[in-house]
């Protein structure tokens, strides 16, 4: 089957085109909803983005690779990425991230097997006072210890 | 300077919600701006004011905004919320607990500038920040204070939240426009500026989000007042993003020129479980390094550059006498390799050597050379780039390699890395 937007997400973009003078803008939004809204960039939403854009799907893959937040296969449930960074490391963020690969049983760049994980090392995420930190989908879980990592893996994993 | 102007929530609950922000006598000063007062006026009390580009080179905004040309009517303003250098975390403060102090900013910023459309390109992780931004423009639409003809005075604004998705260069002002067009955050040559040639081929003025909140303030109070705090070259409140090892890190609202000892000894409680001061960047991982004989110096533009630093972001990282000197500029070699856009031959290249050659003093496997080879990439990486990011990663290369020469020699006759940095690392974290 074709991919296609859900009637609200086609209305949604009706409204981001508005954003702009030029409809090409639109991209990195479009691909933010598409990305909700499919899990991932396949080549087939690409395509589908590209002809919503009306730009080719090799500009809109290029533009896609060009930035880390666009997933280009698919990921666990859960995306969970550790500040590695300076100020980070210096108070203990590689603690948090072995004991994130020995409780999950994976390294980093990959996925769980009952796909509820998958794990990466992110770059300062701003949140330098507050570390170790890290971002799990879209939220901080900020002065972490292991204690406190295991505890939120946890909760995610029962959820 | 004990009352906080751009960290004003940390005194008023719940300040991110627009009644909450009213009652604080939110929005008046653009109520009154757009009543009373002509844009040009307002460029020349900014300029008067003395205020500086708190994104990181210091320019002067009143001059700035004075660059856009006359006769061109269209003009975006863009604001630069991608805070991604590392050890800088204050525009994030604002962003997620002061949304309407960089909103009514924003009016009055477009305003003086006779602009009406800005967009606020917020970096793609700050998911929570762009939420609450978003709900805030909804407020304040809703509210009157921002959309179509503001307080009756047949001013518009449209303000539009874009967000980024991870790539640092899309902080560098003409990789945002590239980024906010919808392309690869390719930085451009300049000349031309943005504000001559910027986004969707307009006059475009880009500003941090922390320069942009010092407006309101400056005209609410007047640039007399701006001008009383801080040192006269470079005035004003600042935010002081302290991490690391010290007591207390975090965002300090303190005047322009604070001393950088005093930041790390009175403000953060000095440093934790005893331990001696090793080094100190102090405008994020862009920045030369100093020593902590070197720390006596007030943190303005122009006193750190003549320290032979910069401000930059003004993220001030702190480490102790553990510290591996070594494994710090291999952290920092591998982001700037990650996040060369790689345009450039030196950048994309050079970047690649300092992170090899840090893997293998650090690991083991480096040459005798290879102390010697570190200087020699970064200083060719030097001043041939289309933006400043090859500086930005040959610069503390340079820093931490003549500053700490004996400890890089050491990792080469050691074959590797002498006391198993990371441990060193995780002890202190626990001390
Ligand atoms: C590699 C690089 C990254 C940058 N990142 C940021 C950033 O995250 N936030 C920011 O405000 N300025 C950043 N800047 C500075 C901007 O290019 C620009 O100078 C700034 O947005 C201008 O605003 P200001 O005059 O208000 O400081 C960066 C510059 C470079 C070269
Ligand atoms: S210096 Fe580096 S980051 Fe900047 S444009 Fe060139 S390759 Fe890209
Ligand atoms: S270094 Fe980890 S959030 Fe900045």
């Amino acid at each position: 089957m074709a991919v296609e937007f859900s009637k609200e997400s086609k209305a949604h973009f009706e409204e981001i085109l508005t954003r702009y003078p030029k409809k090409r803008a639109a991209i990195m939004p479009t691909l933010w909803l598409a990305q909700k809204d499919f899990g991932y960039l396949s080549h087939e939403v690409l395509a589908y983005v590209a002809e919503l854009i009306e730009e080719s799907p090799a500009f809109v893959a290029s533009v896609a690779s060009f930035y880390t937040m666009y997933y280009k296969k698919p990921m666990g449930r859960h995306h969970v990425q550790v500040c590695t960074n300076l100020s980070c490391a210096l108070v203990g963020s590689d603690n948090i991230v072995n004991c994130i690969k020995e409780k999950l049983g994976i390294g980093l760049g990959e996925t769980t097997p009952d796909g509820k994980f998958s794990l990466d090392e992110v770059e300062c995420l701003a949140s330098c006072g507050t570390g170790p930190m890290m971002q799990i989908d879209d939220d901080y879980w900020e002065g972490l210890t292991t204690e406190k990592t295991l505890e939120i893996l946890e909760k995610l994993a029962a959820g | 300077m004990s009352e906080k102007i751009l960290l004003r929530h940390e005194d008023v609950a719940n300040l991110r919600e627009l009644d909450v922000y009213v009652s604080d006598g939110g929005y008046a000063t653009a109520l009154r701006v757009l009543k009373e007062r002509e844009p040009e006026d307002i460029i020349e009390e900014v300029k008067a004011s003395g205020l500086r580009g708190r994104g990181g080179a210091g320019f002067p905004t009143g001059m700035k905004w004075g660059f856009l040309p006359k006769d061109n009517p269209l003009r975006y303003l863009c604001v630069n919320a991608d805070e991604s250098e590392p050890g800088t975390f204050k525009d994030r403060q604002i962003l997620e607990h002061n949304p309407h102090l960089l909103l009514e900013s924003m009016v009055l910023a477009a305003y003086a500038i006779k602009c009406h459309k800005a967009y606020i390109y917020i970096r793609g992780e700050f998911a929570q920040g762009a939420k609450i931004l978003e709900e805030a423009v909804r407020e304040a639409v809703a509210g009157g204070h921002l959309g179509e003809d503001i307080y009756g005075t047949g001013f518009d604004l449209d303000v539009v939240v874009h967000r980024g998705a991870g790539a640092y260069i899309c902080g560098e002002e003409t990789g945002l426009i590239e980024s906010l067009e919808g392309k690869r955050a390719y930085p451009r040559v300049k000349p031309p500026f943005p504000a001559v040639y910027g986004v969707f081929g307009a006059p475009t003025i880009v500003n941090n989000v922390e320069t942009l909140c010092c407006v309101r303030p400056i005209l609410e109070r007047g640039a007399q007042w701006f001008k009383t705090i801080g040192p006269e070259k470079s005035p004003g409140p600042k935010l002081y993003c302290v991490s690391g090892h010290v007591e207390r890190p975090g965002v300090y609202e303190l005047p322009m020129g604070t001393n950088l000892r005093e930041l790390i000894y009175d403000h953060c409680g000095g440093i934790p479980g005893g331990k001696k001061l090793k080094a100190v960047i102090p405008g994020g991982s862009s920045v030369p390094i100093f020593t902590a004989d070197e720390i006596d110096v007030n943190m303005d533009f122009d006193s750190i550059a003549a320290a032979g630093s910069l401000l930059g972001s003004c993220g001030t990282i702190v480490m102790n006498e553990d510290t591996c000197m070594v494994r710090a500029l291999r952290i920092i070699a591998r982001f700037y390799r990650h996040e060369s856009c790689g345009q450039c031959t030196p950048c994309r290249e050079g970047t690649g050597w300092l992170e090899r050659l840090m893997i293998g003093l650090e690991d083991g496997g480096a040459n005798d050379r290879d102390v010697d080879l570190l200087m020699q990439v970064a200083d060719n990486m030097m001043g041939n780039t289309v933006c400043v990011l090859a500086d930005a990663a040959a610069m503390p290369t340079k820093s931490f390699v003549t500053k700490f020469r004996s400890e890089f020699e050491e990792h080469l006759q050691h074959g590797g890395c002498p006391q198993r940095s990371a441990e060193a690392m995780r002890a202190s974290a626990h001390a």
